[in-house]
């Protein structure tokens, strides 16, 4: 694939590193600031174009022309639509992913097409995290929450505690604890001495241990029985407080905040009376997240959730482990850097969630040959949940007619469950996959052959046309 | 610094260096095969046309070499080329020019042909793969012709980069192969790439230098040469090296059509290959496929845009190329009009021949002569010498400073002046209509101070040796700027100086063509503190 990047901000950088790893992307950044596109340069093999990015002419020298898809991923939402619109109109570039951020755009129906403004996906960030902590709030005690198949299907990851029934027993019996609900375990990660994790494929007799971190998969209704069989269901989140009045942190008080008692404290003072004008209930305090006295006036220790979302991700992970030290029962901390994550996450850090990792994954989605609808990157990178479209007839597809168990899958990857129509169908061994089913599959191992394997498998051989 | 993955790189890249002995066997045999009455005598095997012995000697030795250094670094922590840093990088490329002038030498070293000493056989090797073209060998005309085949082919290898090579073909070079390529690159700005890929703009590179060898080796036939030489001379030509199978070079052949050939694609090579690759890809735009890595693949209706027109366009909107154009145009103006009233030819005609083919032949670098230039009279032979010290453009085959590097420095002269005029006015030095950054124009002085140290340095050695000062003098610059034939005792060749000389000669030809700083940096105690 030949990816052309427009942007070298945070996305656009760390969407380079993971999409020029693999060896059949070219990729080729543009972007305003030499100094940045240098330094890229010095760390990755991609190719770099200093110069405006919707200038015609730099699309031009950054080779356009033969550019399979296009990401705009500037600061700017009108930059992103123009080079986007050029893009299509010089060079018929096939695929066109955006960054909107500004609702006004988003908001309005058939503005996005070939005809007007020829944008196939929009991206934006800021809304995709804030529905993904969302997600963590609306369900205590889950590490992850992903959808499929537009909310049918959900994928959550959760640490096993003491106190679930499943945990010290066999995967087998989840049968004889839940009978009305299906669910499927897709992975389990189990904590080594390091305090890395290990990958274990779950089998019939695999014993679920504490501590382990657990992804299933399940029918949206059934998502809470079957995390009951993991760790003591908690208490639903009442209190929440948001560190950072940013578009993530206003958006996410938005959301919360008919819901549940939200404070949020925002540094700046012309910031924190603007947000307050636009939101209703929530609380806004226009002081330091990283003060000691700001979180222990404001009741920490009764705090269910504390959120961290400022833009700088070391006051993020500051604020957070003081927060947790002050009693705060669970924190959420927004980290950029990869090695950062993983470092959080073994201190006191509940959950660390990763802006980039999520908005990859909705690039991903394109990238992918294939019908593929969704594509959720997890672990870092290690791990992929994707759903795709099997098509073709029996006699094309290597998928079509045959029942699960007689898939030839590459080692680490799993059919999890099927989407057939509105039916939600947990992937057992004998089920038949029919054309037109969304099939999701969790991936433990992501080298590139691994993926081309399963791309392979779900395209259908070429027809003579 | 990590040693295994180093040691690996080195030994995978010496075993299949010595698959370039190969070629030269079957040289061997083929023109051997007249001096035997029947294939089947053991000794025509072994000698062939007189030297296939010495390759296969060479072949197995280099690859048993190779194979030493890679078999204990060939898993383990030495397999990921990713842990290849920025130093471990220039310990590569010098390294393996280091071990690849050795390995060369061998099939000189092991003929007894010549008899050549071990000094000889190196200072041939390296002049062959630095592109140099100075020769320790006289008598060429008399040689087997493997072994002058084998020169030829040394200096092909040598042009593009025989790292830029190994980059394309290996794919096990990786991101590491990026730190590999930067180094062995001429010219001030190394990370421009024509493709996202480090190899997919190797290959690019290998296949543009691929084509114009081959279109080279037909012009050469059509002018009149033999196979032979046709294929030898386009390796030397389109490589700026200047190594030929004749003594008397070019001016063997006496034609003007085999002087034109050489003329013309002298300046091809010596122009920056980034530009033929745009023109390359304008040209080849309009075709249904399209040449990606070393596959072809269709390429879809509506992206043909055929722009024959903007083809060379590129080229002249170059302000290298453009500089490079005109600085040879008036030394040749020059040289033409100095010979022409020197009367050093009858009539113009020759003269408008011998000049500008010297012009050019040491203006790039090559070092090809049809006429003994250092015979010339007045400042002729002198002013030729220093403008091998321009050299060719960046990012091409020839040696010297770089167009680009003297464009700059005269630009920035420019600016000083304009400055004693407008004390405070802000004037950027601009190449085309971008400004060049303060980086790189610092880099360029730093490059041009550090050469000519280097070039005092060096000559001054070579004096205390015993040579006098011309000869010292053109010795040092036609080593250091890769051109080849020098004035006085070094005019023809340099079998007659002595062995310490020719020692730093072969240093200076590894300076010029790695742009010593690639070398440089491995003395600083910098480098090699943890």
């Amino acid at each position: 694939m030949n990816i052309l990047i427009l942007g070298a901000g945070q996305v656009g950088s760390s969407a380079a590193y993971d999409l020029s790893r693999s060896a059949a992307n070219e990729v080729t950044v543009v972007d305003l600031d030499d100094d940045r596109l240098r330094e890229m340069r010095d760390r990755l093999d991609i190719r770099t174009v200093q110069g405006h990015a919707s200038h015609p002419q730099v699309l031009e020298q950054a080779g356009a022309a033969d550019a399979d898809i296009i990401i705009a991923l500037t600061d700017s939402d009108e930059t992103n639509m123009v080079a986007c619109q050029i893009a299509y109109t010089l060079y018929r570039t096939p695929t066109k992913i955006a960054r909107i951020r500004a609702l006004e755009y988003t908001a309005v129906s058939d503005l996005f097409s070939p005809d007007s403004i020829p944008v196939d996906e929009i991206i934006a960030p800021e809304q995709l995290v804030t529905e993904h902590i969302e997600q963590l709030i609306h369900y205590p005690g889950a590490l992850q929450v992903l959808s499929f198949a537009d909310g049918k299907v959900r994928l959550a990851g959760v640490v096993a505690r003491r106190g679930g029934l499943l945990v010290g027993q066999e995967l087998r019996q989840l049968r004889r604890h839940i009978p009305h609900t299906d669910a499927r375990v897709a992975a389990i990660y189990r904590r080594r001495s390091d305090g890395t994790r290990e990958s274990i494929q779950p089998e019939g007799d695999t014993v679920i241990r504490q501590h382990d971190i657990v992804f299933f998969i399940a029918a949206r209704k059934d998502l809470r029985v079957m995390m009951s069989e993991l760790r003591k269901l908690e208490h639903p989140v009442r209190k929440v407080i948001i560190a950072g009045g940013g578009n993530i942190g206003y958006q996410l008080a938005r959301r919360l905040e008919t819901t549940n008692h939200v404070k949020l404290i925002e540094r700046d003072k012309r910031r924190a009376t603007a947000i307050a004008a636009k939101l209703s209930k929530t609380i806004v305090i226009p002081r330091d997240a990283t003060d000691e006295e700001v979180l222990s006036e404001e009741n920490i220790e009764n705090t269910d959730v504390f959120c961290a979302v400022t833009n700088a991700e070391e006051a993020n992970i500051l604020s957070s482990l003081l927060a947790k030290r002050m009693g705060a029962k669970k924190v959420i901390t927004l980290v950029n850097r990869p090695s950062y994550t993983e470092l959080v996450e073994r201190q006191n850090i509940d959950i660390a969630v990763s802006p980039q990792q999520i908005t990859l994954g909705k690039l991903l989605t394109k990238v992918r040959r294939g019908d593929v609808v969704k594509v959720h990157s997890l672990r870092r990178g290690a791990a992929e949940a994707l759903e795709t479209i099997a098509h073709g007839t029996e006699e094309t597809s290597k998928v079509v007619g045959r029942s699960i168990e007689d898939i030839e899958l590459p080692s680490g990857a799993l059919i999890a469950a099927i989407v057939r129509g509105d039916d939600v169908i947990m992937a057992h061994h004998d089920v038949v996959i029919e054309s037109d089913d969304h099939v999701i599959l969790f991936l433990t191992e992501t080298e590139e052959k691994n993926i081309r394997a399963v791309e392979k498998l779900f395209q259908p051989a070429a027809t003579m046309i | 610094m990590n040693l295994l993955p180093i040691m690996r790189i080195l030994g995978v890249l010496l075993m299949a260096f010595s698959l370039s002995m190969l070629p030269p066997i079957g040289v061997s045999w083929y023109y051997g095969a007249e001096l035997y009455a029947s294939t089947s005598d053991p000794d025509f095997w072994i000698k062939g046309d007189g030297a296939a012995y010495a390759f296969l000697i060479a072949f197995f030795t280099t690859l048993t070499i190779g194979a030493l250094m890679w078999y204990p670094a060939r898993g383990g922590q030495g397999k990921r080329t990713k842990d290849l840093k920025i130093r471990d990088g220039f310990v590569v490329v010098a390294g393996f020019w280091f071990v690849l002038g050795m390995a060369g030498s061998a099939p000189l070293y092991a003929s007894n042909v010549m008899a050549m000493s071990f000094t000889d056989a190196v200072f041939e090797s390296m002049s062959g793969l630095t592109t140099t073209g100075a020769t320790v060998i006289t008598g060429l005309d008399a040689l087997p012709r493997s072994l002058l085949y084998y020169r030829q082919q040394l200096q092909w290898f040598g042009g593009m980069g025989i790292i830029v090579l190994a980059v394309a073909v290996l794919p096990m070079l990786g991101i590491g192969g990026m730190q590999l390529y930067r180094a062995e690159t001429p010219g001030p700005v190394k990370d421009t790439k024509l493709t996202p890929r480090i190899t997919e703009t190797a290959k690019a590179l290998w296949i543009i230098y691929a084509t114009i060898t081959t279109a080279c080796f037909l012009s050469y036939m059509a002018a009149g040469m033999e196979p032979f030489d046709a294929v030898g001379h386009a390796f030397s030509t389109v490589a700026i090296g200047g190594f030929s199978t004749h003594d008397a070079s070019i001016g063997y052949f006496r034609s003007d059509a085999v002087d034109l050939v050489a003329i013309v694609f002298m300046l091809i090579a010596g122009a920056n290959f980034s530009l033929h690759f745009i023109a390359w890809r304008r040209m080849t735009s309009g075709l249904p496929f399209q040449i990606r890595g070393w596959r072809i693949v269709r390429r879809d209706r509506g992206k043909r845009r055929w722009s024959p027109a903007t083809s060379v366009q590129g080229y002249f909107e170059d302000p290298e190329f453009r500089a490079y154009l005109t600085g040879l145009s008036i030394l040749s103006l020059i040289v033409i009009g100095f010979l022409h009233f020197d009367e050093a030819y009858d009539g113009l005609y020759l003269a408008v021949m011998r000049g500008l083919f010297q012009v050019v032949s040491i203006g790039t670098t090559t070092g090809f002569t049809t006429a003994d230039f250092s015979a010339w009279h007045g400042a002729l032979p002198v002013l030729l010498l220093f403008s091998s010290f321009v050299g060719g453009c960046a990012g091409s085959t020839g040696g010297g400073m770089k167009v680009i590097r003297w464009l700059l420095i005269y630009k920035q002269g420019n600016r000083e002046l304009l400055r004693l005029l407008h004390p405070s006015a802000e004037i950027p030095v601009k190449l085309g209509d971008r400004p060049v950054p303060a980086r790189v124009i610092d880099a360029v002085w730093g490059f041009f101070s550090a050469y000519v140290i280097v070039f005092g340095l060096m000559m001054t050695i070579l004096m205390f040796t015993g040579l006098d000062q011309i000869t010292a003098f053109s010795a040092v610059a036609a080593s250091l700027n890769n051109l080849g034939p020098g004035l006085g005792q070094v005019a023809a060749n340099y079998a007659s100086i002595n062995d310490v000389s020719k020692w730093v000669c072969v240093l200076a030809m590894l300076l010029g063509r790695l742009e010593i700083f690639t070398l440089l940096v491995l003395i600083t105690p910098d480098f090699w503190r943890k």
